[in-house]
């Protein structure tokens, strides 16, 4: 099993973006997903920027995959999907069915990302047959779940995030511009301001969910460390990191040279014991 | 257009039909669809009940089997889907990729509509379940303003429908999380959103605090009005602010009279009413005021206005007392 980094689903400065990507060029980590998930009107890192770092990450060595929208909702973002698609080089990683749809129309091969609802054999081997090459597991089933899904062996990959926030809900409403007290369409780019999105917590201060804009995260890094050789048996081809920091990078080269690293308390992975997402579960 | 009321059992399925819906949904006694509450729903028997009733009263019924099969168990949604086309349902209200593809092989007359939790929001999705399955009408996700619905309606391959009335879902459906995160349970994999067995209420100095799965959702005035308690309609702190908000959106209902017309206009099929879960009382109220509305607007479009009434008894049965919107609104976005 090896370690790929999933798209950078906040919104930072584009200097950060660019810093941060030169970085993970730098570092050994194989498979870089990248690209806008979760709005259009973040316009930090533009479709060409994002297509100069993808070749910046390929002159490195790496395998690259760009991400594309959790949520189409009008006919200019499925424009700019078609031109996503058709970039003549990079595989794409479908968010929307729309994606599936058009890269089957393009004859091209994807990557079903998690916000697709896969969740059983027969799903996915019509995927497969659409040109589904490798599919990451929604962030809400379980070991047992993906244990049955996979048996016997799949002709396509299968991935995990097994690091970092988990994206739960996209929604049509900005939080965060919402929270700012500000129109969507006079958003300023608010989640700007915040490089892993607004920390809701409950009147008891327990930390609950991330606002990403229109994207609702867990408040908890999801860690999966512990079970990376179970994963490893399982068949499982990639362990996704989720990046929301630099030091993710830290995380995925270490996990890569076989150093685990503890668990904190403030971590979650109920959905790999087929619990509440939100807990933090110390079974083996 | 078509109006669509939900039948969360025999009781409130008459209601409906007494009340003037053209057609109702239901859905089995199982966690093949996702509102599977308890007592709620239709075994085969009171489904062929269900059946006799509706084609005596010269309506349709469709048939909701909206939740993704669990592996090793796939066997029993493909029955369901058995069942549906032997009750002689007049659609199929279906979500997963593996059950259209099932129903479309076996059924090909069967109608199948796709559910609002395969999440179609667009026209390469609703084209790409059209040619793949044959799907004939989609339920839009509660996501999209006025002007989406009515641009995607300009092209759509297949008959449209959308929510008219009814409870406020704020994420894009079948793709939101928030209910299993806390309590390990959803409307995808079988269950509903916020199960009844993990809400508890308690009273605590003169506050009611509201839990979900020991989560604290919200602390509320004894007195206040509240929603049925989710995730998205929870009063929460951020890390700047010390008076707890909502931050995703407050109890309210979605309430859809004024865009009758526009609705209309768009070519829109069907108005769906949410509440399946909701007692046969909620499913008379609201589709009397429906039907009156509908039969308004038919009889002179051009003059259509809601009436304040109308609005006053769907207010009354709505969370927290108010409706809104929603998305169709864009400024709500």
């Amino acid at each position: 099993m090896q370690i790929s980094l999933g798209p950078l689903m906040y919104c930072w400065p584009k200097s950060n973006v660019y810093a941060f990507y030169e970085k993970v060029a730098e570092s050994d980590i194989p498979l870089v997903y990248l690209g806008e998930t979760v709005c259009t009107r973040r316009r930090q890192v533009k479709w060409s920027d994002y297509l100069a770092l993808a070749k910046l990450l390929q002159a490195s060595g790496k395998q690259v995959i760009l991400s594309t929208l959790a949520l189409i909702e009008n006919s200019s973002e499925l424009t700019e999907l078609r031109k996503q698609i058709a970039n003549g080089e990079f595989m794409i990683e479908a968010n929307d069915m729309a994606a599936v749809a058009m890269a089957r129309e393009l004859k091209l091969p994807f990557v079903c990302g998690p916000s697709l609802n896969n969740y059983n054999r027969a799903t996915l081997d019509k995927m497969a047959t659409w040109g589904m090459q490798r599919f990451v597991m929604p962030v809400d089933l379980s070991r047992d779940w993906l244990r049955q899904v996979s048996t016997p062996a799949t002709d396509y990959e299968v991935e995990v995030i097994g690091y970092g926030h988990l994206p739960l809900a996209h929604s049509a409403r900005c939080f965060t511009a919402r929270l700012k007290g500000l129109a969507k369409d006079g958003c300023d780019m608010a989640c700007v301001q915040y490089p892993r999105g607004v920390l809701a917590q409950t009147q008891e201060h327990q930390p609950l969910l991330r606002l990403n804009g229109i994207q609702t995260q867990s408040a908890a890094c999801c860690d999966l460390r512990q079970q990376f050789s179970t994963m490893a048996t399982m068949g499982v081809s990639w362990f996704r990191v989720s990046p929301f920091s630099d030091d993710c990078i830290a995380v995925a080269s270490a996990l890569m040279a076989g150093e685990i690293g503890e668990v904190t308390t403030d971590a979650c992975n109920g959905y790999w014991y087929g619990e509440a997402g939100m807990k933090l579960s110390v079974q083996p | 257009m078509e109006l669509l009321c939900p039948a969360g059992n025999l009781a409130s399925l008459k209601a409906a039909l007494n009340a003037g819906a053209d057609a109702v949904y239901l859905g089995l006694k199982d966690d093949t669809n996702a509102r599977s509450f308890a007592g709620l729903n239709f075994t085969p028997q009171k489904l062929q009940e269900a059946a006799k009733l509706v084609n005596s009263s010269k309506r349709k019924f469709y048939l909701t089997i909206n939740t993704f099969p669990q592996p090793g168990q796939e066997k029993r949604w493909y029955q369901a889907i058995d069942l549906a086309a032997e009750s002689g349902a007049h659609g199929l209200i279906v979500a997963d990729i593996s059950l259209l593809d099932y129903a479309h092989q076996h059924y090909p007359e069967l109608p199948l509509h796709l559910s609002v939790q395969a999440s179609a929001t667009n026209l390469a999705a609703l084209s790409f379940y059209r040619e793949q399955f044959n799907i004939r009408r989609a339920v839009l996700p509660r996501v999209l303003s006025i002007k989406q619905v009515k641009d995607l309606a300009k092209v759509s391959p297949v008959d449209l429908e959308v929510f008219a009335f009814g409870s406020l879902c704020i994420m894009a459906e079948g793709r939101c999380q928030l209910s299993s995160y806390v309590t390990g349970e959803s409307p995808n994999s079988g269950g509903s959103c916020s199960p009844a067995r993990h809400v508890r209420w308690q009273e605590q100095d003169g506050k009611r605090l509201t839990r979900l799965n020991d989560v604290l959702i919200d602390c509320s005035g004894i007195k206040e009005q509240m929603g049925y308690p989710v995730v998205c309609k929870g009063r929460y702190l951020t890390e700047d602010t010390t008076n707890p908000q909502f931050l995703l959106e407050s109890p309210t209902s979605l309430s859809t009279l004024d865009l009758i017309p526009e609705l209309a206009a768009a070519g829109v099929v069907s108005l769906k009413i949410e509440g399946r879960q909701r007692s046969p009382a909620y499913v008379e109220q609201v589709t009397k005021v429906w039907r009156a509305a509908l039969d308004k607007y038919l009889a002179a479009p051009e003059c259509f206005q809601a009436q304040a009434d109308w609005q006053a008894a769907l207010a009354k049965v709505s969370e927290g007392q108010t409706t809104t919107l929603g998305a169709y609104e864009r400024s709500w976005q």
